[in-house]
């Protein structure tokens, strides 16, 4: 069914799913740029934001507490994953680092599942979000627009500490020369905690945004991550920008490629073909995608220079 | 006079080694996930057994038992291990359990061919009901596809025109969407499947909410099916289409989706509002022992158990007695709490299915409440089965 409301409304599930993104981007992208770490373990963080919010909402049933203890909690994780593991690492060879923070996932799996269980938890919205809201003639649950809204308020919050603050130009600086930067005198361990500090709180959000609509269970970070990956390759590594604006581009792709795929191929190979292959095509969608842009742009689309 | 003293050593031997073979208690390999999203399946059954074994003291048909519970993690290169050493280093003569398909497809073939019996109690795959029947094989709870059956008799008769079924994309979404259009000889307008891990379902939820079908029929089980009726719920389509399913909301699923699940219909082989008096002492106990509803995998592990049982009891618990083992077994003489229970040709249960609804019970819980019984459901494929 391809009517113009139908269209805005996988628009609309698209931007939503890419600001999700985004918020797991930012941190993700920011590390690697500036630490030069690639943190496999972004996606654990995001798994602990989600059983931190569990936790605190089957303790109070408030979902505004639940978000918050989540926030603090994989703050407060990422900081001690820096301390401990990440600040050790940051001189080592790439490799040593996937091997360490692979290692890191099975240990917050097998974590989650020794102190919760493998049952699956729940966080319930908070009851002014339960309902939905009539757009364009069709329903939309006011809860995925409550996403949208706090997504681009962190977008405009981000934006606004990168260009506009000291430490924003720190982390800019850092993305660019982290070397100069600490020729400068600026305590670059410091710098280094706060970045991976405020990722890890992003991630942390983003898993108890995502937790009602979802299902909250060990493993559950390992998908996203691999999005957030071909999110931050495809907008250039260590660029927020380009976290922003790639998370938005995969995040349509997904979400209308999977809307649309199957009905362009019911419409030119019939619809036998199209719910054999449909599916699978359309989830290849975002990788053809991130190749196209490599192919055209390697260092991706915002990659290279500046945050 | 010598020939009579070698035949009263040989008598002695004999007997001592028939009552040794008594003595030790017979072992049964459980097979179950108990790790990972699934283990709620694993967990549900084997506490359903374990039940069974509790209340006769140690024993199944006054025979001791010893239960080995094993882990298959839903891998089924580990399973044929696990079922390889559970045959030959501990030589079980029964495995029970087994929640997937696609490890009971793995496994039934090495089982059998040692002449071991393999009681299912969960997964019902059509190529064992047809073709690839044995006699060493029974199953305590359904062939795969009667769930659906009986929700798609429902949707006939409840009229329905405009139907959209949904399911993951792999074999077990497929084989349930087939058995729904078994029985649902209208046709479903359009089968849609997902991928077996997006949890998102906006993007199918707005193209049913475009669409706007009479009803929808979906299989997503555990964590999927959480995510699904919730977002369903949350999109507000549950006002403007009926949900039909399959698998999807039980009492693994109810706890985690909540009041979401109000009025989503399902089709089940065992009802937790039966008012057989041995259905309501099983749900009593299980409940007590657990904390838990019991959900329908529960309820096969326990009726398998005493199946077990039933038939260790005809043979003394000597399981050397081969044949009489599977001729106790096929006779299934045990008081089921479903009621009455017997075995198809292919050693797959004959028995009444109900269509039920997803509300709350007395006690305020989310439950099931039946709505239609269809009684003595035989599965599609005993014809294939050579056995008589």
């Amino acid at each position: 069914m391809l009517t113009w409301n139908v269209l805005l409304m996988q628009v609309l599930n698209g931007l939503q799913w890419g600001l999700l993104l985004f918020l797991l981007s930012a941190g993700l992208t920011l590390v690697f740029g500036i630490m030069n770490f690639v943190n496999l373990t972004h996606g654990s963080l995001y798994m602990m934001g989600g059983y931190f919010g569990a936790y605190a909402y089957g303790q109070t049933h408030s979902f505004w507490l639940a978000c918050m203890v989540a926030v603090v909690g994989a703050a407060i994780v990422g900081v001690l994953l820096d301390r401990l593991v990440a600040a050790s690492l940051y001189s080592r060879d790439h490799l040593d680092q996937v091997l360490a923070t692979f290692g890191l996932i099975l240990i917050f799996n097998e974590l989650v599942r020794i102190v919760w269980g493998g049952n699956t938890s729940v966080v319930n919205p908070p009851e002014m979000l339960t309902g939905s809201v009539e757009i364009f003639g069709l329903r939309y649950p006011l809860y995925r627009l409550m996403i949208i809204v706090v997504g681009l308020l962190v977008s405009g919050l981000l934006y606004f500490i990168i260009h506009r603050t000291r430490i924003g130009m720190l982390i800019r600086a850092g993305a660019t020369n982290t070397k100069m930067v600490s020729a400068l005198g600026v305590n670059i361990k410091r710098l280094n905690l706060i970045v991976f500090a405020a990722g890890a709180l992003l991630a942390g959000l983003a898993g108890v945004l995502n937790a009602p609509i979802s299902a909250i269970q060990p493993g559950m970070g390992e998908p996203i991550l691999i999005l957030a990956l071909v999110v931050i390759v495809t907008g250039g590594i260590g660029s927020i920008k380009g976290a922003f604006y790639g998370a938005l581009l995969i995040g349509m792709a997904d979400m209308v490629g999977r809307a649309f795929l199957p009905i362009a191929m019911t419409e030119f190979f019939g619809r036998a073909a199209a719910q054999l292959t449909g599916p699978a095509i359309a989830s290849m969608g975002i990788y053809l995608l991130m190749a196209i842009v490599l192919i055209a742009r390697p260092q991706g689309l915002f990659g290279g220079r500046h945050a | 006079m010598e020939s009579s003293i070698r035949k009263l050593i040989a008598a002695a031997a004999l007997s001592v080694a028939a009552t040794a073979a008594c003595a030790a208690p017979v072992k049964i390999g459980f097979l179950g996930e108990f790790s990972g999203p699934q283990m709620a399946y694993g967990r549900d059954m084997y506490d359903g057994f374990m039940l069974a074994v509790e209340q006769g003291g140690g024993k199944l048909g006054g025979v001791d038992v010893q239960i080995l519970k094993e882990d298959t993690q839903l891998k089924p290169d580990l399973a044929t291990q696990v079922a390889q050493r559970l045959i030959e280093k501990e030589g079980v003569p029964i495995i029970a359990g087994v929640s997937f398909s696609n490890i009971m497809m793995a496994i039934h073939r090495q089982v059998t061919e040692k002449e071991v019996f393999l009681v299912g109690t969960n997964a019902g795959p059509s190529p064992l009901a047809g073709e690839q029947c044995s006699p060493y094989q029974f199953f305590a709870s359904r062939q795969g596809d009667q769930q659906s059956e009986a929700v798609g008799r429902y949707a006939m008769e409840k009229g329905y025109k405009n139907v959209i079924a949904m399911a993951p994309n792999y074999q077990g979404g497929k084989d349930v969407i087939a058995g729904f259009k078994r029985t649902f000889t209208q046709g479903v307008t359009d089968e849609i499947y997902t991928p077996l891990n997006q949890l998102d379902f906006s993007v199918e939820l707005t193209q049913l909410a475009a669409r706007q079908p009479d009803a929808i029929f979906v299989f997503y089980p555990s964590n999927l099916g959480i995510s699904f009726v919730r977002q369903f719920h949350a999109a507000g389509l549950i006002d403007q289409i009926d949900l039909l399913s399959m698998g999807t909301v039980d009492a693994l699923t109810l706890p985690s989706i909540g009041e979401a699940a109000t009025g989503v219909i399902s089709g089940t082989y065992w009802a937790p509002d039966s008012e057989d008096p041995a259905s309501i002492r099983f749900a009593e106990a299980f409940e007590e022992k657990t904390g838990r509803i019991p959900s329908e995998v529960a309820a096969a592990s326990y009726d398998g158990a005493l199946l077990i049982g039933s038939a260790l009891a005809k043979v003394g618990g000597d399981m050397s007695k081969k044949e009489e083992f599977m001729a106790a077994m096929k006779a299934a003489d045990f008081e089921s709490i479903r009621g009455k229970f017997r075995f198809n040709n292919n050693h797959y249960p004959v028995q009444d299915f109900y269509v039920v609804k997803a509300a709350k019970d007395s006690k305020g819980r989310m439950n099931l409440e039946t709505l239609q019984v269809y009684p003595d459901m035989a599965d599609a494929y005993a014809s294939q089965c050579a056995m008589k």
